[in-house]
């Protein structure tokens, strides 16, 4: 009974997941689609946490630990690359010396005073 | 007795470790919210990654973890390959970068999978049996555990060999063009998943061989080959987009087969964002995805033939760069439609040279984008973005298609199947159907191009056919030179 509800409260972080991850993802705009691909890839570079975790197991072979090297070199290269690489791509999208924003704060000001005004009344 | 005790104990006991698992994941949900807008997605990008050391962080904490010198070299040598690849890629290249960095994610899934059976593998296939009304297992840890770390091995051994293929046909190491069995290739490709499915069932159902583990592997490894090679170079976003997807999946699935709640949001969410992307991308192409992963579209001879209806025998009007220099310059609205011609020849520089210099004489610039344009959805909005191009010029196909009806002059460079007007007036075309844009409706078209050769689809372009296109041939980052040096010399 135990085991199972560990694997039922699991199937349902899984199925809220997969929602979040839709909701989440179909708002990214086509423009950013490659830096997205590029992030959620270094996102499933989180096997590592697998490689680090058995890493971590008693009387492991010589076999194993080669193999689990391995695969923790692969899931860093997985993480590390890809973040830089999104990082280097979406800095291009915004590093855009752009003289712009002066004009849309000037409205506010005003709005603060009454508020002020106010409550000082009573 | 051990196995269960592993599997849940040290990884679930800790609470704190999982509550930091949980920040984990919620950084990478917020991060990825980031991504909606060029903005803040810089800073998006950052918060996942805060994320992914958080997540790191708590997995070395586990009170059981050992072998710390094996694990500063494991991770010592993923920083340096990763950081030295990621510095240097050029943008051009980043499609093949993506590519090669999830076939090492899905490497990753299935060599921990296979140390997973080695380790636990012995005590799979443990029953469970009732005792006065509960489900007891014995023996092992649960047939679920099982199921996920075999699905897991299978789905990481075909994603991590077919996106080295992709990353290979994208580098230009193996040919671009499809490498097919011809007509076998459906019934060896169904074999061989029958093959690996069969291998995982046996092993779940408790056959404690650690080769016929290796053989399920090496089946699934022979899946991913004969899925992607017969795939055309025209095709590979979507299956670079398909494989994140598997990789996410089978991320998700060791998820829960060692029961961390970071591994599963994530790797699912990575699974969700492929299969948006990649239905997008089909859509986009006006293929289905099944038709693309059954192969042989994109450069074959047989698509040839199918097209015969597009056998022109009118002319085609070849221009100068002067002359083309001379026809931007009286223009009051340009459009730009880049494609992958523009990537190769890495000419976005000098397309940004070009634009500038039209905008200093008034002309008005926008660049339209077609969602599978380049080798990845967003590729050219990349590529445009490091030569510095205003991100509000880049205007994606359902904002640019009205546009060009007021559109003096497109400027084709390097795209072919995307502007082909057979996609909306040949029905017998084998595009026809797929959104393209609508490049003809504007009052005269300059396509630069290297050759008459059809493109990626081996479909002839009816709009290199039409009286109001002219031809410029050559290579896309010289001819655009050519132009901007003609066009200052006015």
């Amino acid at each position: 009974m135990m085991l199972a509800s560990v694997l039922t409260t699991n199937l349902a972080i899984l199925v809220l997941a997969g929602f979040i991850g839709f909701v989440v993802i179909s708002k990214v705009p086509n423009t950013l689609h490659t830096p997205l691909m590029s992030g959620t890839n270094a996102i499933h570079g989180i096997v590592l946490l697998g490689g680090l975790l058995l890493l971590g197991l008693a009387n492991l072979g010589a076999l194993d630990k080669a193999l689990l090297v391995i695969a923790v070199a692969f899931g860093t290269i997985n993480i590390v690359g890809g973040f830089l690489v999104t990082d280097r791509m979406l800095d291009m999208f915004k590093s855009r010396p752009k003289p712009k924003a002066s004009e849309e704060s000037e409205t506010k000001t005003p709005a603060g005073a009454q508020d002020t005004n106010g409550k000082g009344g009573s | 007795m051990s196995a269960p005790v592993l599997a849940t104990s040290f990884l679930q006991s800790e609470s704190f470790i999982y509550v930091l698992y949980i920040i984990a994941f919620a950084l990478f949900i917020q991060g990825l919210r980031g991504l909606s807008g060029p903005t803040t997605a810089v800073r998006g990008n950052r918060i996942a990654a805060v994320g992914m050391a958080i997540a790191v962080v708590a997995t070395l904490l586990n009170p059981g973890e050992s072998n710390w010198g094996l694990i500063v070299m494991g991770v010592g040598l993923g920083v340096a390959v990763g950081v030295s690849a990621a510095r240097q890629v050029k943008m051009t290249a980043m499609p093949q970068m993506v590519a090669l960095f999830n076939g090492v994610g899905g490497g990753a899934v299935a060599l921990i999978s296979w140390v997973e059976f080695r380790s636990h593998g012995s005590t799979y296939g443990s029953h469970p049996i009732e005792v006065g009304g509960f489900v007891v297992h014995v023996g092992g840890p649960p047939a679920y555990v099982a199921i996920f770390s075999v699905f897991a091995a299978i789905v990481g051994s075909i994603s991590f060999w077919g996106s080295n293929i992709a990353f290979g046909k994208l580098q230009e190491i193996l040919p671009g063009r499809p490498i097919t069995l011809g007509r076998a290739q459906q019934l060896v490709n169904l074999l061989l998943l029958t093959l690996a499915v069969a291998a995982g069932v046996a092993l779940v159902a408790g056959t404690h061989s650690e080769l016929l583990f290796i053989g399920m592997l090496i089946v699934a490894a022979l899946l991913g080959n004969a899925v992607v090679l017969p795939i055309g170079g025209a095709d590979m976003p979507v299956v670079i987009s398909l494989l994140n997807a598997f990789t996410g999946l089978s991320a998700a699935a060791t998820g829960m087969a060692l029961n961390n709640p970071a591994l599963i949001v994530a790797g699912m969410i990575v699974g969700a964002s492929g299969s948006i992307l990649t239905n997008l991308m089909a859509v986009a192409m006006n293929r289905s995805i099944p038709a693309i992963v059954a192969g042989g579209f994109g450069g074959g001879g047989a698509v040839q033939g199918a097209s015969g209806a597009g056998a022109h025998d009118g002319t085609v009007r070849s221009t100068s760069a002067a002359d083309a220099a001379i026809q931007l310059a009286y223009a009051s609205r340009v459009v730009v439609v880049p494609g992958y011609g523009m990537a190769v020849a890495q000419a976005q520089h000098a397309v940004r040279e070009l634009t500038k210099e039209l905008e200093d004489r008034g002309v008005e610039v926008s660049y339209a984008i077609h969602p599978v344009a380049g080798r990845m959805p967003g590729h050219m909005n990349v590529l445009l973005a490091e030569a510095d191009v205003p991100y509000d010029q880049l205007k994606e196909m359902d904002d640019a298609n009205p546009e060009f009806a007021r559109t003096d002059v497109s400027l084709v460079i390097g795209a072919n199947d995307v502007t082909n007007p057979a996609a909306k007036n040949t029905p017998s075309s084998p595009i026809y159907g797929m959104p393209i844009l609508e490049v003809a409706d504007s009052r005269s078209v300059i396509v630069i191009k290297r050759s008459m050769n059809p493109g990626f689809a081996g479909i002839e372009n009816e709009l290199y056919f039409d009286p109001k296109t002219s031809m410029l041939f050559g290579d896309a980052k010289s001819a655009v030179s050519e132009i901007t040096a003609e066009l200052s010399a006015l």
